[in-house]
């Protein structure tokens, strides 16, 4: 068995913001780095990224400041947070905007030459430094020139752009190796060729985005098939939150073969608002009963916000985003839906057609040449997408560390910072606060470890008999198995969900797991779509066997995780993370664990009366002892 | 609604290839893409495709359909009549690895070659003022989705093979001339564009601004200026007389 291998500090894999980010702090502190990803460079899932990254740089309004942005987030969250994750992203987040800035990001300019900032759904004041609406874009480049820049630095000190940093293009990871406890590397294959590669390294960062191919109807790509949350929960790390899941309120709902791809939430931040088929915008009578004081109740109210913030409160247009999307699906399931199965998006009758298209020039484009819509003339139709795992890897705040010594994780695989639901332009800066902490995190690992760890021939072999598998058998075909999956999450497993719905889900799930066992990927090893389905299944299935089991404990609704059956938000389940791990490699087991208590100073920054509605009467004495001493 | 339309996929690996035919259900509303995946899906499980967004936002499912380098992704189905022949083929200026995809890597030596973003001493993070109307011209071409296909269409290197060394193609040259018009840049590339990556081969037909689904006026707003700024430069006389003096010093 001849498998060519490669000797590296750290192995980053996945290159999207939090990869490239972790990558690039790892170089910067005299690393050696691998960068593995399953598309060609700078193609990563964070191009699709639109609105925003949010950082309270104050730049349109003084007033903001992190401790603000850590409320907000804690907000959107449902107090679920990581509040360490939360404290640390909105202290760093404006830093690593800055930082962009001087490694060539071009952004959309206040009038006297700052970073503009929109607003944008949770935020209370413009906070998303963008441009237009195709920052993920900016964002992807400017790492991925920043790569290069480091590359060119190399070459010129040692001859070889390659000696520091090096991009595995179309490459995949399929199992991570261990010596004992400790990682030691990972195996995986090039897509090109087929051919099996070994990756000698202490520590692996994690940065493979999320879940969302395991539902039919969703905003990410083909890579998202939950390879990182498999590969962790694989070597012994845990996984928490995994039954939250953000369906963004707004996708395209036609044509068909388009629904699920995002319509940016800076539609509504720019005026866009919502309307159902009786003309009505009817988020008015969604407002919970958590934020009644903090939006307008009235339709001239939310219209004067645009221009006078001070004096008027937010649209409920701009409730965070778990709020909107139940809010479309009930408006559907009630009969006052559009044609084609969504509600009314409507930005034409708000702004002069000249400014959406300056403003929203990809979605104008998007509708255009998709849909045949002219989005500065009619309306669009719009409903729930599946977009973004909030759940992922558990891992250190301030390192990034996982359970297992020399595995880091950031990004959308990690789990913690947003809680229960995430706000929109708060990815953005996460990927960049957190991939440059792991980063970090990875290279003082190795400082700190007393000898290499080894790679073992065994777990190799074993690796790669597993890969190979599917290419000897005739067995039934991966699309269908896939495609079964995603029924099944989607209708059982979607934005509501009862107990026996999920039930019904887990048994689904268990006979896909046989059933993905078996399945034959006809054809070469080389560039074959099939065989690399067949292998990505394997995660899809044991990362959707967390989600149902996760939202089956969790007896209430809080965030993305909405229970027909227990429709309030309970305060004792506040205190309760649920945490996934795997034993034998197929079966998930869940366990609850006590969510850390919020630290003092942060708990302070909230009034009292707003911690009442997310906290049991037995932290509110506590609180009250706090905010007296 | 739904028909069944004629298809021919070029199929193959290591060199060697032929299209092949494929008779396949075509929905409304759809794009060429979803067409490949259907034939995945139900006959040709290892055709190989990049693909990504589906969305016309991250560049990966450049091909040539019916001859021409489009997005597969934003080719809607609708812009064929039902019994059209619908002819899909790899790009043609790069090596196919297989089926549809091919070796891209021309693209990644060139970025590579291309001096980075270059800012003053001593400016620091948080401390750069722009204007929004002097980042715009960048802001252009930075919203390129790098599908290459402007670099694939371009005739300099389509057809001349013994072109590549010295021309980075259009989406380089446009990488240079968004980083000579950044406010901050201070590096000098104007030379450098005519004599290193090959500006000169460029006679502005204007095939890369055609085939950019992005609609960056490639030639107009980055080439033809880049060009412009080459020849002040090289036929003003005190630049001349500047270099002349440098030059002797040296």
């Amino acid at each position: 068995m001849e498998i060519e291998r490669h000797e590296y500090d750290v192995v980053v894999i996945g290159a999207g913001g939090a990869g490239l980010r972790a990558a690039i702090e790892a170089r910067q502190q005299g690393k050696r780095t691998a960068i593995v990803c399953k598309s060609l460079f700078g193609k990563a899932h964070t191009v699709m990224a639109e609105g925003g990254a949010a950082a309270a740089m104050g730049n349109v309004n003084s007033d903001d400041n992190w401790m603000v942005h850590f409320r907000d987030t804690m907000r959107g969250g449902k107090f679920l947070n990581n509040w360490r994750m939360a404290e640390l992203h909105a202290k760093e987040a404006p830093d690593r905007v800055w930082e962009l800035e001087a490694w060539g990001a071009l952004f959309d300019r206040t009038k006297d030459g700052k970073i503009s900032q929109r607003n944008f759904g949770g935020h209370e004041y413009p906070r998303l430094a963008h441009v237009g609406d195709r920052t993920g874009l900016e964002l992807i480049r400017t790492l991925q020139q920043r790569v290069v820049a480091l590359q060119q630095e190399d070459f010129e000190t040692h001859g070889d752009h390659e000696a520091y940093i090096k991009v595995f293009a179309e490459c995949t990871v399929t199992r991570l190796l261990k010596d004992g406890d400790r990682i030691s590397g990972g195996f995986g294959y090039w897509r090109e060729s087929g051919n099996f590669v070994v990756f000698d390294a202490p520590a692996v960062v994690l940065a493979t985005g999320g879940i969302g191919k395991s539902y039919v109807v969703t905003s990410n790509s083909w890579e998202y098939t939950g390879d990182g949350h498999a590969l962790a929960l694989l070597a012994g790390a845990k996984l928490i939150n995994m039954e939250f899941i953000q369906f963004h309120p707004t996708g395209m709902v036609w044509p068909p073969s388009v629904r699920g791809i995002l319509v940016t939430e800076s539609v509504r931040g720019d005026g866009g608002v919502l309307r159902n088929s009786n003309g009505e915008r009817f988020m008015f009578n969604y407002i919970p009963e958590v934020f009644k004081d903090k939006y307008a109740t009235t339709e001239e109210e939310g219209d004067r916000w645009y221009t006078d913030q001070a004096n008027n409160r937010r649209p409920p247009e701009l409730l965070p985003r778990d709020e909107v999307a139940r809010a479309i699906n009930s408006e559907v399931k009630a009969g006052r839906g559009s044609p084609q199965g969504g509600v009314f998006l409507d930005v034409s009758s708000r702004l002069p057609a000249e400014e959406i298209k300056r403003r929203l020039p990809s979605m104008h484009h998007q509708f255009k040449e998709l849909a045949d819509v002219d989005i500065t003339a009619e309306p669009m139709q719009v409903g729930p997408t599946c977009h973004y795992i909030m759940g992922g890897v558990e891992v250190d705040a301030d390192t990034g560390a996982a359970a297992v010594p020399g595995l880091f994780a950031a990004g959308e695989v990690s789990g913690g910072m947003h809680g229960s639901n995430r706000l929109g332009g708060n990815s953005l800066s996460d990927l960049l606060v957190f991939g440059r902490r792991a980063g970090a995190g990875a290279a003082a690992y190795i400082d700190g470890l007393p000898a290499r760890p080894k790679v073992s021939q065994e777990l190799v072999e074993e690796a790669h008999a597993e890969a190979l598998a599917p290419l000897g058998r005739s067995g039934e075909n991966p699309y269908e198995v896939h495609h079964e999956l995603q029924r099944t999450m989607n209708e059982l497993v979607g934005i509501i969900r009862k107990a026996e719905e999920v039930s019904e889900a887990l048994e689904a799930v268990e006979k896909l797991k046989e059933r993905v066992q078996l399945v034959g990927a006809a054809g070469s090893r080389i560039y074959n779509p099939g065989w690399h389905l067949a292998i990505d299944l394997r995660n899809m299935v044991l990362v959707s066997e967390c989600v149902a089991r996760a939202a089956l404990l969790r007896e209430e609704s809080r965030g993305g995780h909405t229970r027909d059956d227990f429709p309030g938000m309970n305060p004792a389940w506040r205190r309760k993370l649920l945490v996934c791990s795997t034993e034998d490699g197929s079966s998930v087991t869940v366990e609850e664990k006590t969510q850390p208590t919020m630290a003092d100073h942060l708990i302070k920054l909230f009034d009292r009366d707003e911690l009442a509605k997310y906290l049991t009467d037995e932290e509110m004495t506590e609180f009250d002892g706090i905010a007296k001493s | 609604m739904s028909y069944k339309a004629k298809f021919k996929v070029w199929r193959g690996e290591g060199g060697e290839g032929k299209l092949e035919d494929f008779t396949v259900e075509v929905n409304e509303g759809e794009v060429v893409l979803d067409i490949i995946h259907r034939l995945q899906a139900t006959q040709a499980p290892d055709l190989a495709v990049r693909w990504n967004c589906k969305a016309g936002k991250c560049g990966s499912c450049s091909m040539e359909i019916n001859g021409k380098p489009r997005l597969g992704c934003m080719t809607r189905m609708s812009t064929f009549t039902e019994d059209e022949t619908i002819t899909v083929t790899p790009m043609r200026t790069f090596p196919v690895i297989k089926d549809l995809v091919t070796d891209v890597s021309f693209n990644y030596e060139k970025a590579r070659e291309i001096p980075s973003f270059t800012p003053p001493e001593g400016v620091r993070p948080g401390e750069y003022r722009m204007k929004q109307v002097d980042v715009e011209r960048s802001q252009e071409f930075r919203k390129c989705i790098e599908c290459f296909m402007c670099n694939n269409i371009c005739h300099v290197i389509r057809d001349h093979e013994e072109n590549k060394p010295a021309f980075a193609g259009p989406r380089f040259l446009m990488r240079i001339a968004e980083l000579d018009m950044h406010p901050y840049d201070v590096a000098d590339r104007q030379e450098s564009a005519q004599e290193e990556h090959g500006l000169g081969y460029c006679n502005i037909t204007k095939c890369c601004t055609e085939v950019c689904p992005e609609h960056i006026k490639i030639t107009d707003n980055a080439l033809i200026p880049m060009k412009e700024r080459v020849a002040d430069r090289k036929y003003d006389p005190i630049v001349w007389l500047g270099n002349k003096i440098f030059k002797r010093a040296k």
